[in-house]
This record gives structure tokens, C-alpha cells and sequence, in this order.
């Protein structure tokens, strides 16, 4: 197994917060908004440099979208920030209709997402957003993994001509991937070559995969460890190549096990490559108030349960 | 000064159209489509500076409309068309399979003129004060217009946007409300009264301005009067009564044709009070 150096341990919405301070200073068009969660969504450097660039909504985050789609009529590109649950499920609509059926470039910069959230309990953790984004066509969703790939991530979504969710967090997480690495949107990164199964993980679980592949190992269990970011436009081709070796699968993610990330490999694997799959997700309940390492636990999204799937999904080969 | 002959011939050539294209696919929304008509053909004959044979969705350096309350779409596509954004004949595909006007008017099949897509209520004013902004920021001192309904004052985000037009002094704005006051089911009054609208939005701190709708040169000048009040720091809103179902008489002093077609014997009644003058597509 690949050894991996932790750079350092960040929240990957520091890494938002940077992405979007070095666009504010090489992109002109680039303006940002926010819901009343500056300091939440780190926006506060970029705000400095650029005042004029910047709108601060209020607590109106269907107004926001729609301003978002407006600015885009002028040629901006808006990146509107607040946290996940409201960026997502309470503007469906707006998403639906003003943004993505109208072809706005808008990017929807959605902080704090899932369980980790922690303490403000389930009213904040949202867990469905990733299928209800996914759902809407045309929409490319993105759930960076650390605190530097999340900052790549955001200077992408600026370079994509259309609506983007890039999905982000509120702990401090081991940040090991490269600083300034590129970011190719729909682009899976293996980053653990294996033969016994493969594990496909976004977000705050791929460092959760990563820590399972190596409890696994000493169990003689080679396992190939998959960086999916983009849960859409999914890297199909990369996915099929590995399952093809492999013959099993684990989809680790936090959010729901309806609609995510393992629902689209295992459309995918239903279609071209039947393989067994195990599915480490929420299943179906709302979360609570408690530390994220309580809650990844309680939930069944922790290190263990990647462990214990890998161990079932090989014995159904 | 305003050619009010050359309004009253569009206005009768797009009553036409509203009532065809309503009659072909026995689809649509002709009442409201109506009592807008005088008011979107001065704004887009009149009021105006726009670019109908070079369109482009950015729309620099010119002034933008947003229609959102979109199922009024038979009069707008009417007036885009009549403006010279695409062929009139093209009106013969409304609410047809593989067409760009589709019931509600979106960008997605490409249809110059239409910059968002909107039906689902209350979303124009928001993206009108984002393309607002975006002008302020391009140094780009044209307008912006936003026509929405009186039903659709009921929606909570256009709250949203008027609080916020007025806290942020989006003065490059015009929004105007059609106040028919009726609404599916029933008059406003019945369904959720809208109180003392005028008042609400002056309180949110609107100019608020008021007009009859459907007279031509009322609709002129209140126009003139909103474009003159705007770059004050304050938003303009004008409250526009209408009739429903204007210019077509048994069309008039109901909600009933909100949303109905006429059949072939209504169809020939609604022509014969509106003469043709620009050439039916």
C-alpha cells in the first residue's frame, strides 16, 4: 500500500476560501455571494480584495440563486456560498429552473455538507444533496476530498462554461493531496493500486478509505483505492477498468445511500459489469447532534465499516 | 413623442397572434397574454433599447426584460417576434414537439429574446436584480425590466428580491406588476388577498408608480416617468392595473380564460375585433 503524507490537517472549505481568493485575483469576471455565513464559507480574503465583487445576500438563499443566475447575464461568474442543506434542498427549485434548465453558469459553493457538520445537528447535515443535484441535468457535482484538492476543485469549476455543486466541509481533515494539483472535473484519481477489490470513496471518506486499505493490507487484502471527485459526470471509463480487475466494489461516501455516489456505480456496473458492491453510506435515517467521529461511527461511515464491507463484498465474488 | 398609431397596429396584429397560437394547439394562456399586451408592445417599441436582430444572452449595453410570470408566454413570444428576434412564422410551433417556444419560455431550445427560463413563479425579479448588478459592475448604464403577476405576489421570494433591491439601491431596475387582479382560482381578493399593495412595496422602499395598463398612452408615459426616476438609489416599481383578457370582449371581466383556449367560433369573434395589420404568420 501507498504511503500517504498528511501535509497537514485542514477543512477543505479553507480550501474553497483559497481557491476562491486566487480567482478573485486572476479572473475579473469571477464575483461571489453569500447567504450570511462569510466567515462559515472563508470568503473573507477575497472579500477584502475585492468589495465591489462581492454580494451579501442576507439570509434569502432563493434570492441569492436567482442573483446568481442574473449576474451571469453580463458575463460573471458567481460563485454563491452557504451551507449545503440550504444551498441544495431549500432552493431546488430555483437550482432547477433559473439555473440549470437556463444554462447559468453559476457555481454553487455548498460548505459544512453531511454528518461532520457535527453539533447543529440534522436540520444542518444534509445527506441528500448529492442525488438531488445529480438529478438535474446537466449539473456537474463535485466532492473534493482535502483541503488542497478542494481549492484545485474551485479554480475548475470557474474555468467550466455551466452550472457546478461542489460540495465541501466544515472539519479539519488530513490534507495530503498536492497543493496546486490539477483538476480535471469528471476524472477519477486511483490512488492505490490494487487486484483483491476496489473502493470507490468522495469526499471526507477517501482518507477513511485510505486508513482501511491499510488495515487491510496487513490482512493480505490488496486493495485499489479510487478517488472519485466528480460523482457527475463519473469517470465511467475508470471505473469499468478497475472493477474489471478487481470484480468487487465498495462505494464509501457521506450521504445518504439513495441517490449518491454508490448509486451511480452501481447503475453503472449494473449496466456494463455486473460485480457485487457494497455501499458504505447513511442508510436511510436523518443524523444528530454529536463530534464528527462520533457521528461517522454511530452512522456507519468510519474506517471499520469500510473494513467490514471489503471483507463481505470479497467473500461474494 | 410616441407613435400611438403605430403602438395600436402592433397591439391588434399581437392580440391576433395571442389568440392563434392559443387556438392551434387549444393550449395556453390567453387572458393575461391580453391585458399585457399594450404594456410589453410599448416596452418593446417605446421604452426600450435592445438589439432584436443581433441577440446575444450577455445583452451589454443594452436594455434587458424578463418575463416572470412565464405562462403569459403567447404575448411575449408575439412581441419578441413582431420585433424582429426570429421569424413570425414560427409562432405556428407554440407549444408544439421540437419547438424553441415552448409553454413557458426558456433559453434551453435557443429562442432569441428569452434569457431565463421561468413558469414556476416568482424567480424574475431575483434574476433581474442580479442582471442589474452585473450591468453596475460592466459600467453598462441601461435597464433592466421584470413584468410578474399579481397572484404571484403571494410568492415568498419575491419579497426576497424587493428587500433587497432596496437595501443594495439596484436603481437600474423597472419592475412592473400586472395587477389583473385575478388569479386560477379565483380573484385575488378570495384566494389570498394582496392588501394594500402599494403600500407593502413602499414600505420595502420602492418608488412605487401606478397606471392603467391597457391605454396605450398611459403606458407611455409611465414608462417615460419610471425611466426618468431611475439611477436615484431606489428601485421602481409600477403597479399596472389590467383587464384580462383585453381587447377581446368576451374575454373581458372573467379569470375563466386564464389558462383556456378558444374554440373555432370564439377564434373568428376574437379576430374579427382585432383587424389584421402586419400580416397574420
Amino acid at each position: 500500500m501507498k504511503k500517504f503524507e498528511i501535509l497537514n490537517i485542514k477543512d477543505t472549505r479553507s480550501g474553497f476560501g483559497e481557491g476562491l481568493t486566487e480567482l478573485g485575483r486572476s479572473n475579473p469576471n469571477v464575483v461571489a455571494l453569500c447567504a450570511d455565513l462569510i466567515g462559515s464559507l472563508k470568503m473573507d480574503e477575497f472579500i477584502k480584495e475585492n468589495p465591489e465583487r462581492f454580494f451579501q445576500i442576507g439570509i434569502a438563499e432563493a434570492n441569492m440563486m436567482g442573483i446568481a443566475a442574473g449576474l451571469t447575464i453580463g458575463g460573471k461568474i458567481p460563485f454563491a456560498g452557504t451551507f449545503a442543506n440550504f444551498a441544495s434542498g431549500r432552493v431546488y427549485d430555483q437550482i432547477r429552473q433559473s439555473i440549470a434548465y437556463s444554462g447559468k453558469n453559476v457555481k454553487i459553493a455548498a460548505s459544512h455538507a453531511g454528518l461532520t457538520l457535527g453539533e447543529d445537528g440534522a436540520t444542518h447535515q444534509i445527506l441528500e444533496d448529492i442525488g438531488l443535484m445529480k438529478m438535474l441535468p446537466g449539473m456537474v457535482v463535485i466532492n473534493p476530498c482535502d483541503s488542497n484538492q478542494t481549492k484545485a476543485a474551485t479554480i475548475a469549476a470557474a474555468a467550466y462554461d455551466g452550472p457546478v455543486y461542489l460540495r465541501f466541509g466544515r472539519p479539519k481533515v488530513p490534507n495530503f493531496t498536492a497543493l496546486n494539483q490539477k483538476f480535471e472535473i469528471g476524472k477519477a484519481v486511483v490512488l492505490n493500486e490494487g487486484t483483491d477489490v476496489t473502493i470507490f470513496a468522495t469526499g471526507h471518506l477517501v482518507w477513511k478509505a485510505i486508513l482501511a486499505g491499510e488495515i487491510l493490507e496487513q490482512q493480505g487484502i490488496s486493495v485499489e483505492i479510487i478517488n472519485i471527485h466528480t460523482i457527475k459526470p463519473l469517470d465511467a471509463q475508470a471505473v469499468l477498468a478497475s472493477v474489471r480487475k478487481t470484480k468487487c466494489v465498495v462505494t464509501a461516501e457521506e450521504h445518504q445511500m439513495n441517490g449518491g455516489l454508490g448509486d451511480s456505480i452501481a447503475q453503472l456496473l449494473a449496466r456494463e459489469f455486473p460485480a457485487p458492491i457494497e455501499f458504505v453510506a447513511v442508510n436511510d435515517k436523518f443524523g444528530e447532534s454529536g463530534t464528527e467521529e462520533q457521528l461517522m461511527t454511530k452512522y456507519g461511515i468510519n474506517t471499520p465499516n469500510i473494513v467490514e464491507a471489503v471483507q463481505k463484498v470479497i467473500k461474494r465474488k | 413623442m410616441a407613435d400611438i398609431q403605430k403602438l395600436e397596429k402592433i397591439v391588434s396584429q399581437v392580440r391576433r397572434d395571442i389568440v392563434r397560437m392559443v387556438h392551434q394547439n387549444n393550449s395556453g394562456h390567453p387572458g393575461g397574454s391580453l391585458g399585457c399586451t399594450e404594456f410589453l408592445v410599448t416596452l418593446y417599441n417605446e421604452a426600450m433599447e435592445h438589439s432584436a436582430k443581433s441577440f446575444s444572452m450577455d445583452g451589454k449595453n443594452e436594455d434587458l426584460f424578463f418575463l416572470s410570470n412565464g405562462h403569459i408566454s403567447p404575448v411575449f413570444y408575439s412581441v419578441l417576434g413582431r420585433a424582429g428576434y426570429f421569424p413570425v412564422k414560427e409562432m405556428s410551433t407554440f407549444r408544439s414537439l421540437n419547438s424553441r417556444m415552448q409553454g413557458h419560455p426558456t433559453p434551453h431550445e435557443g429562442l432569441p429574446g428569452v434569457r431565463v427560463a421561468s413558469g414556476s413563479l416568482g424567480q424574475g425579479l431575483s434574476v433581474a436584480m442580479g442582471a442589474a448588478q452585473a450591468k453596475k459592475l460592466n459600467g453598462d448604464n441601461k435597464l433592466v425590466y421584470v413584468l410578474m403577476g399579481d397572484g404571484e405576489q403571494q410568492e415568498g421570494q419575491v419579497w426576497e428580491a424587493a428587500m433587497y433591491g432596496a437595501a443594495k439601491n439596484v436603481d437600474n431596475v423597472i419592475a412592473t406588476i400586472d395587477y389583473n387582479s385575478a388569479q386560477i382560482d379565483g380573484s385575488t381578493d378570495e384566494v389570498l388577498s394582496l392588501g394594500n399593495l402599494k403600500a407593502k412595496w413602499e414600505a420595502f422602499g420602492w418608488k412605487v408608480l401606478e397606471m392603467n395598463g391597457n391605454v396605450l398612452s398611459e403606458v407611455v408615459t409611465t414608462l417615460e416617468k419610471a425611466k426618468s426616476l431611475t439611477g436615484k438609489a431606489q428601485p421602481i416599481l409600477i403597479i399596472m392595473t389590467t383587464q384580462m383578457g383585453n381587447g377581446v370582449d368576451f374575454m373581458m371581466g372573467t379569470h375563466k380564460w386564464h389558462g383556456v383556449a378558444p374554440n373555432d367560433e370564439q377564434l373568428k369573434s376574437a379576430l374579427a375585433q382585432n383587424p389584421e395589420t402586419l400580416g397574420d404568420y
